[in-house]
C-alpha cells in the first residue's frame, strides 16, 4: 500500500522542482543551440535564458513568471495500491497543486473560461488535468507534473494520406513560423507532433510527445525517428531564432507519437514545449520510498502496444 | 557563437525624459529603475469600461505599464511573496491602448511580443510612447530579482492575483529590448521581413493541405475543398 500523505508530499516537491529547475536534457540542448547561434539578438536571448535558469535555482524562485497550467500524468504499475484509492489520489494531487501555488509561489493561471472565477490556487473545474496510464509490472506509482504554457504554439489540422510527408512538413513549418514570429511559442522549444488517432487523441499524442519525452530520445520506429530528426533540421533552417529574431534556434528536438486512425485520415497536431520546459517526476514505492528524476519514462513498449493482448515477458512482482 | 555582447545596454527611469526616450534604438537592451505597475485586460476593463477611479497618481508615480501577472501570493502579515515576473502577450490589448495611454500618460509599455505597426503609428507615436519587450520568453527569475519591493496591490479581491494591479519598486529591472522606438518603427517587423525572404526556399516542395479551413477569410463563399 502506498501511503497517501507520501503521495501528496512528493507531489508538492515535484511542483517546486518543475517550476524552478530546468530539466538537464533541455538545458544541454539549449546550451548547444546557444553555441551554434550566430544571430546577435537571438544569441542575446539565449544567453539571458541561461542566466535566468541559474538565477531561478539560486533564489529558489520560479524560472518564468507565467508558470503555466500545471497538470499531472500518473502511471500506476499493475500491482500498486494507493491508500484511499483513486479518489484520495486525485485529492492529493489537487491539494499539492493548490499548496505549491501558494508556497512557491506560482502564478494562479487557472480561471473559469466564461466567468473568470479565480481560486488563486490553479485548481478548478477540470484543473489540474490528471491523466493515467498503467504498466504491467511493479507496485509503484509514477507522478509526473508538467507546467506547460497555455496560450500559443499549438495547432491541429486534419490531413489525409494524399497530403503525405510533404503535407506533414508543410503544417510543421506553418505552425513554427506562425507561432515563432515575435517568439509567441517561446522557442527554441521541444516540438511534439501527434499523428493519427482522432482529433482529441491526436492532440493528446502530440502534447505527450512534447512533454513526456526528453531531448535526444528517438521514436523506436526507425523511419519515424528519421522523420523526427528531419523535422528538427527543417525547423532550425527557417532562418528564425529565439523571439522570432533572425537566427536558427527554433527547435531543440522533435518528438512524434502516433495512434491508429480512420483509414481515410492522417490527423496532425503540433505542440511547442517552451524555453521553460517544466517537468518533474518521481516514483513512489509501496513502502513509501521516493526516487526523483526529470525523465518521465512514459513511453515504454507497453504504452505503444499494437497487439490485442500484452505478452507478459516476466512474472509480476509482488509489493516490495 | 554569441555576438550578443554587441547589443547596446541602457539604464532608464520609469518616468523617462522625452530626450531619453528619443535616444532609444531598436534592439537596445534596457534596464529600468523606479516604479512599474501591472495592467492587463482586468485593469483596462475596470478603468476604461466600468469607469473605476485610478487608484494611484499616473503618470506621477509611474509611466511604465507592464503587461504582466506576477507569480506571487499574499503572506499572512499583509506583505507579498513574489517569485518570478514575466510578461503576457500584448497584441490582445489593442482595443484599450489608445484610451489607456491618454488616461495613464504611460510612456513605456512593457510586454511580450510587441504590438502591430498600426498600434505604434496610431497610438504610441502620438503619445510619445515606446514599447519594450521582455526577453526569452521569459526571464522571470531575473526580472523577479529586479523587484525591490511590492509597494501596493490594487483590486486584488476583485480581480485576483493574476489580474490585479501590482505596483512594484524596481532596480536594474530587466533585461528588456527596445521593440518600438519613438518613431513607431518595430524590431519584430524588421526581423519578420528579413526572415520572410528565406521562407519560399524552406517551403519548397510542399503543397497546401488538401482540406482548407472555413473561417480563415471573411468570404463565406469559401469551400473546404
Amino acid at each position: 500500500m502506498i501511503p497517501i500523505d507520501k503521495i501528496q508530499a512528493t507531489a508538492h516537491t515535484l511542483m517546486e522542482m518543475a517550476a524552478i529547475e530546468i530539466p538537464e536534457d533541455y538545458l544541454v540542448g539549449l546550451k548547444k543551440a546557444a553555441a551554434d547561434e550566430t544571430g546577435d539578438l537571438s544569441s542575446f536571448v539565449l544567453q539571458a535564458m541561461l542566466e535566468n535558469y541559474e538565477a531561478a535555482k539560486e533564489d529558489r524562485r520560479a524560472m518564468c513568471g507565467d508558470t503555466g497550467t500545471p497538470r499531472w500524468y500518473v502511471k500506476i504499475a499493475n500491482e500498486a495500491r494507493v491508500e484511499g484509492g483513486p479518489v484520495a489520489l486525485e485529492a492529493a494531487l489537487r491539494g499539492a497543486t493548490a499548496s505549491a501555488t501558494r508556497s512557491i509561489p506560482l502564478r494562479p493561471n487557472r480561471v473559469h473560461p466564461l466567468w473568470r472565477t479565480d481560486h488563486d490556487n490553479n485548481v478548478g473545474i477540470g484543473a489540474p488535468e490528471i491523466e493515467y496510464a498503467y504498466e504491467p509490472e511493479g507496485s509503484w506509482i509514477d507522478l509526473t507534473t508538467v507546467h506547460k504554457g497555455g496560450l500559443f504554439g499549438t495547432d491541429y489540422r486534419m490531413l489525409f494520406p494524399s497530403d503525405g510527408i510533404q503535407g506533414i512538413k508543410r503544417f510543421y513549418l506553418d505552425s513554427l513560423v506562425a507561432f515563432g514570429k515575435r517568439g509567441l511559442a517561446c522557442q527554441p522549444a521541444i516540438i511534439g507532433v501527434g499523428l493519427g488517432g482522432s482529433k482529441d487523441a491526436c492532440m493528446v499524442h502530440g502534447k505527450r510527445a512534447a512533454c513526456l519525452r526528453t531531448v535526444g530520445d528517438r521514436n523506436p520506429d526507425p523511419k519515424i525517428a528519421e522523420l523526427e530528426m528531419e523535422l528538427t533540421e527543417l525547423g532550425n533552417n527557417i532562418g528564425m531564432g529565439a523571439m522570432g529574431f533572425v537566427g536558427k534556434s527554433m527547435v531543440i528536438d522533435t518528438h512524434i507519437e502516433v495512434g491508429y486512425c480512420h483509414t481515410g485520415a492522417m490527423q496532425m497536431s503540433v505542440h511547442a514545449f517552451c524555453l521553460s520546459s517544466r517537468r518533474a517526476c518521481a516514483r513512489v514505492y509501496a513502502g513509501g520510498s521516493v526516487e526523483y528524476r526529470t525523465d518521465p519514462e512514459w513511453y515504454t513498449p507497453y504504452q505503444r502496444r499494437e497487439t490485442v493482448t500484452w505478452p507478459a515477458t516476466e512474472p509480476s512482482r509482488k509489493s516490495a | 557563437m554569441a555576438r550578443h555582447g554587441t547589443l547596446k545596454k541602457v539604464s532608464l527611469s520609469t518616468n523617462p525624459a522625452p530626450e531619453d526616450l528619443a535616444k532609444l534604438e531598436l534592439g537596445n537592451v534596457v534596464y529600468l529603475n523606479g516604479v512599474v505597475y501591472t495592467g492587463r485586460e482586468g485593469v483596462y476593463m475596470k478603468v476604461l469600461e466600468d469607469g473605476a477611479e485610478l487608484p494611484l497618481d499616473l503618470p506621477g508615480e509611474s509611466a511604465a505599464n507592464f503587461h504582466c501577472s506576477p507569480a506571487a501570493a499574499p503572506r499572512d502579515d499583509g506583505t507579498y511573496d513574489l517569485s518570478a515576473v514575466s510578461a503576457t502577450a500584448s497584441f490582445r490589448f489593442t482595443k484599450w491602448m489608445a484610451d489607456w495611454l491618454r488616461i495613464s500618460g504611460a510612456k513605456l509599455i512593457l510586454g511580450k511580443g510587441g504590438m502591430s505597426p498600426e498600434d505604434y503609428r496610431n497610438t504610441f507615436v502620438p503619445n510619445g510612447s515606446v514599447y519594450l519587450t521582455t526577453v526569452g520568453y521569459g526571464t522571470g527569475a531575473l526580472l523577479g530579482r529586479g523587484v525591490t519591493k511590492v509597494r501596493d496591490v490594487h483590486w486584488l479581491d476583485d480581480l485576483g492575483i493574476a489580474q490585479a494591479m501590482w505596483v512594484l519598486e524596481v532596480e536594474n529591472f530587466g533585461p528588456f529590448i527596445v521593440e518600438s522606438d519613438i518613431n513607431g518603427d518595430s524590431l519584430f517587423e524588421r526581423e519578420n521581413k528579413k526572415i520572410a525572404e528565406g521562407l519560399p526556399k524552406i517551403y519548397e516542395g510542399t503543397k497546401p493541405a488538401v482540406l482548407k479551413r472555413f473561417g480563415e477569410t471573411d468570404d463565406r463563399g469559401d469551400e473546404l475543398i
